[in-house]
């Protein structure tokens, strides 16, 4: 008997779904061995985790103060995955957004009253973020520059810039030595609606669904679809690979600023340490369980929060290690690219009883 | 010439642990495999290494459990991508993100209760250098001297693994592979097999160059230990497009940049230390765009052609 993996006509939907749910499970039956490796009681682990994420409406909310920045960051991600452009940049796009936001927070507050503060303040945390991810892509589509590699670097130089800010110039001299800005005024600061829980939510889920409807339903959609299948084929029909890539890249780097803009102006109020603590890179995970698609992005999002909450959650009430969330992120990766082998292909078993059928001549 | 000399002996400490990882890398990357675990398996390396040693005092023990949890790791990612045909980025990726995951897990987990389960501000036996005096005596060779056993197995590998892809057999086969594998699989090279073997074989000495950096350059553990140096890595792997004799020029060049770090902040020079601290970040995007650059007007083409791609024999 022999084990063949047949090309799929067509994608599977039913595995598109099953895929990151079993993926999931999965990853829970490798963390309760792990725990059990490290003496702990995998189900009151998950139970404690549970409890944590979405047991109480502080849980809750704190679930989603983490989703929020990582649909955001998700979406941007999707966006340039989909094109086949490698964008691990987002930590620093979040971040460069943040401080950008933050700058005007802090110093435009005479030309801009009222609430247009706030608006000025996301503005710029969003085109901070559009301009931080165009130098990778103008270096990508100019030069051919792997952008992988240039996206990397670009987070920590864009995490150095920031501390050099908050520990430097813009230090609060009224702030003890505490490393962080001095506070906004009320004016930038986004409305909440939950505990720390602020409206970036709605945005998000909006971005979530206006993005889906771009991508499926415009023309330019329709256009980094073939970019991102073939950019063979883009260019024999006349579409302007380099320039859309440009684009659709800067949408990512914005929707990742903006990320970081929300993250000053609706949780901290100022720039301080913990902007950059690894929501662009978990938002690799994001895009990638959602398959790339905007619409499942928001569930995502809330699975892995909510798993980084109970992460915390543990530490504090079982003493395990916060970055038991964080591994049990790291560990749904693995099946999920081994299970996306089936929504292209299909498993076929050959059987040996063929052979019997119509024996070996030379036997005869 | 004290100067020079002082400089280019942290230089070779410095690109040590870069130098074994881009030899791997590259290893790993000619049979068309592109591995982005790099930083995450360098994580593992160093943790496992530096546990190992605290609770053994055996530094060769150290090193063969990072080999072994190194090739483990890469194992991983050839099966994703072989046999399972995932997409090579992405699983890279993951196996970076969950190295840096796992080892800041067990390094709050695997410490002694004396230090709150924590492995982090211990200490352990380091590699001691071997002091060479013939060597100390020439003017700039002495740099040489001082280095542990790790940086002249370096020094070693390099020319080793030169011969090994340009003038044996089982290199050519190997670089075969990375540029064409239809082909290679026609003439009866086994591509699965040559994929597995090269990306196991990479993972190893990548853990390598990470156990070196607990043991040797920044002795204890830390999260983050490794501070991108998986990434530059894989820059390291563009700069000496693919081939391992020119892997020396740009570890130096990065050891380098690491050196005049030190120095200029040991010096009380008034730029802040965070500009500093971005030189390696911005040398790697320099040296990135100046290589592509170069390898564009001079139509060089360093990367194996299938890099990056799977391989499947039905798919035809």
């Amino acid at each position: 008997m022999k084990l063949l993996f047949e090309k799929r006509k067509s994608t599977s939907v039913p595995a598109l779904i099953l895929v990151p749910i079993v993926s999931f499970l999965v990853s829970l039956v490798l963390t309760a061995l792990l725990l059990e490796i490290f003496g702990a009681n995998p189900f009151r682990t998950f139970a404690a985790m549970a409890v944590g994420a979405f047991g109480s409406s502080h849980g809750f909310a704190e679930t989603l103060v983490k989703a929020i920045p990582l649909m955001m960051t998700g979406l941007g991600v999707a966006v340039a995955f989909k094109l086949k452009f490698w964008n691990i940049g987002a930590e620093g796009q979040l971040t460069m957004g943040g401080v950008a936001a933050a700058g005007i927070a802090l110093f435009m507050e005479r030309f801009l009253p009222g609430r247009s503060l706030l608006l000025g303040a996301l503005l710029g945390g969003l085109l901070a973020g559009a301009l931080w991810a165009g130098i990778p892509a103008l270096l990508k589509t100019s030069l051919k520059v792997d952008e992988t590699l240039v996206t990397l670097m670009m987070n920590y130089i864009a995490i150095l810039y920031s501390e050099f800010l908050y520990y430097g110039p813009w230090r609060d001299p009224k702030g003890y030595g505490f490393p962080g800005s001095r506070m906004f005024s009320a004016d930038a600061w986004l409305p909440r609606i939950m505990g720390r829980a602020h409206g970036g939510i709605w945005v998000a889920v909006a971005l979530a669904i206006i993005l889906w409807i771009v991508m499926k339903r415009t023309r330019w959609g329709f256009e980094l679809q073939i970019i991102g299948a073939s950019q063979k084929a883009a260019r024999y029909q006349g579409i302007a690979v380099e320039r859309n890539i440009v684009l659709a890249i800067m949408l990512s780097g914005a929707l990742c600023g903006l990320a970081g803009a929300f993250e000053v102006t609706g949780i901290s109020h100022r720039l301080q340490q913990g902007l950059s603590i690894g929501y662009g890179y978990t938002a690799i995970i994001v895009a990638w369980m959602s398959q790339l698609n905007p619409l499942a992005v928001p569930f995502v999002a809330i699975a892995l929060a909510a798993l980084a909450v109970g992460g915390d959650q543990v530490q504090m009430v079982m003493g395990l290690p916060a970055a038991m969330g964080v591994v049990m992120q790291g560990l749904i990766l693995f099946p999920m690219l081994a299970g996306s082998l089936f929504t292209e292909y299909r498993l076929s078993v050959v059987r040996p009883e063929a052979k019997a059928v119509c024996p070996d001549p030379v036997e005869e | 010439m004290d100067f020079l000399t002082s400089v280019l002996t942290i230089t070779i400490r410095a690109g040590t642990s870069l130098t074994i990882a881009t030899i791997g890398e590259i290893l790993t990357e000619r049979s068309g495999i592109l591995n982005l675990g790099v930083e995450g398996i360098m994580l593992m390396g160093a943790l496992s290494a530096f546990a190992t040693v605290f609770y053994t005092h055996s530094i060769v023990l150290g090193f063969l459990v990072a080999i072994g949890i190194g090739g483990l790791l890469a194992l991983l990612h050839a099966f994703l991508t072989t046999t399972m045909r995932a997409n090579q980025v992405v699983s890279g990726l993951s196996i970076t993100l969950f190295g840096t995951g796992f080892s800041s897990f067990l390094g709050q987990r695997l410490g002694p209760a004396t230090n709150n389960f924590r492995l982090v501000g211990l200490r352990a036996e380091r590699i001691v250098p071997f002091d060479l005096e013939w060597i100390g005596q020439v003017p700039l060779l002495s740099a040489f001297s001082n280095q542990d056993i790790i940086t002249y197995i370096v020094y070693i590998l390099l020319p080793l693994s030169w011969f090994f892809l340009y003038k044996t057999r089982p290199g050519l086969w190997l670089r075969s592979v990375g540029e064409d594998p239809q082909t290679a699989d026609a003439m009866g090279i086994d591509v699965i097999k040559t994929r597995y073997f090269y990306t196991v074989i990479g993972g190893m000495l990548i853990a390598l160059g990470g156990a070196h950096l607990s043991l040797s350059y920044t002795p204890g553990w830390s999260e983050n230990i490794t501070g991108g140096r998986g990434w530059i890595v894989i820059a390291l792997v563009i700069f000496s497009m693919w081939n391992p004799a020119r892997a020396v020029w740009g570890a130096l060049l990065f050891g380098g940049i690491n050196a005049v770090q030190f120095r200029l902040q040991a010096s009380g020079t008034s730029i802040p230390a965070n500009f500093l601290n971005m030189l390696p970040y911005v040398g790697t995007i320099v040296v990135l765009v100046v290589m592509t650059w170069w390898e564009a007007l001079s139509k060089k083409v360093g990367a194996p052609a299938a890099l990056g791609t799977s391989y499947m024999r039905e798919d035809k």
